[in-house]
């Protein structure tokens, strides 16, 4: 599996601060944001928004970046710190 | 001091002149301390401000914290470094942020703690709730932030 974590306002929209998916369903990082909105209409069009930011293993990445089995992906807005 | 020392992310309070010492302390090598905190203030945006909620992604915000340091201790030629950022409920007034920084001549302590602080605020993932007459909202980036930290990248 896949652990997903969510961040702030986004996390407060989904009403959850984590899941999973399985890698069976996702090999990149916009595939598990496809598979999240599978699940949901209201997830669907939250993970839409294009400010949103991503993380594997807590290191930035774009869309195309590949995940698997034991990775954990965040997604977040635009962080506002300091 | 050793690189744990260099970050805190906390719920509690920082004493600004405890931290000073510890940058100071058995450290005659640096004539220069440079200091930053930032704190809650009570308006933002033309809104009375009554409180402030700060979020963060534990691990990865250390992580960040210290690439940026050490980005800063390659390009400058400093001594020691502290940064503390705060999470959870704070008050009006109370401290949110501390950068310290020294080094032998002050040019070098003031552009590091400048670019700790500035890509703190566009890197790090902490979020803030803000609490005003109207109601929490999330806070949304400044582009001004995001000009300020690519700025040092001309």
């Amino acid at each position: 599996m896949i652990k997903v974590i969510f961040f702030a306002a986004l996390r407060e929209q989904l009403g959850c601060g984590g899941t999973e998916v399985s890698a069976k369903c996702a090999s990149t990082v916009a595939e598990v944001k496809d598979a999240l909105g599978e699940k949901d209409e209201d997830w669907k069009n939250y993970l839409a928004n294009n400010s949103l930011l991503c993380a594997v293993n807590h290191q930035m990445v774009q869309g195309d970046f590949s995940v698997k089995a034991g990775d954990e992906v965040a997604f977040f807005p635009p962080v506002t710190g300091g | 001091m050793n690189k744990h020392a260099e970050i805190s992310i906390q719920t509690q309070d920082f004493d600004h002149g405890v931290e000073v010492n510890l940058l100071e302390n058995d450290n005659v090598e640096d004539g220069a301390v440079v200091t930053f905190s930032g704190r809650v203030r009570n308006n933002n945006l033309g809104l009375k401000v009554k409180g402030l909620f700060l979020e963060h992604y534990p691990d990865m915000t250390e992580k960040l914290l210290a690439e940026i340091i050490e980005t800063a201790k390659q390009r400058w030629n400093i001594g020691r470094v502290k940064v503390i950022h705060r999470i959870g409920q704070l008050a009006i007034g109370e401290q949110i942020v501390f950068v310290g920084v020294t080094s032998k001549h002050r040019q070098d302590a003031f552009a590091a703690n400048e670019f700790i602080m500035d890509f703190l605020k566009v890197k790090a993932p902490f979020w803030k709730k803000e609490l005003t007459e109207l109601g929490e909202t999330w806070l949304e980036a400044k582009t001004s932030d995001k000009e300020k930290a690519q700025a040092w990248s001309k």
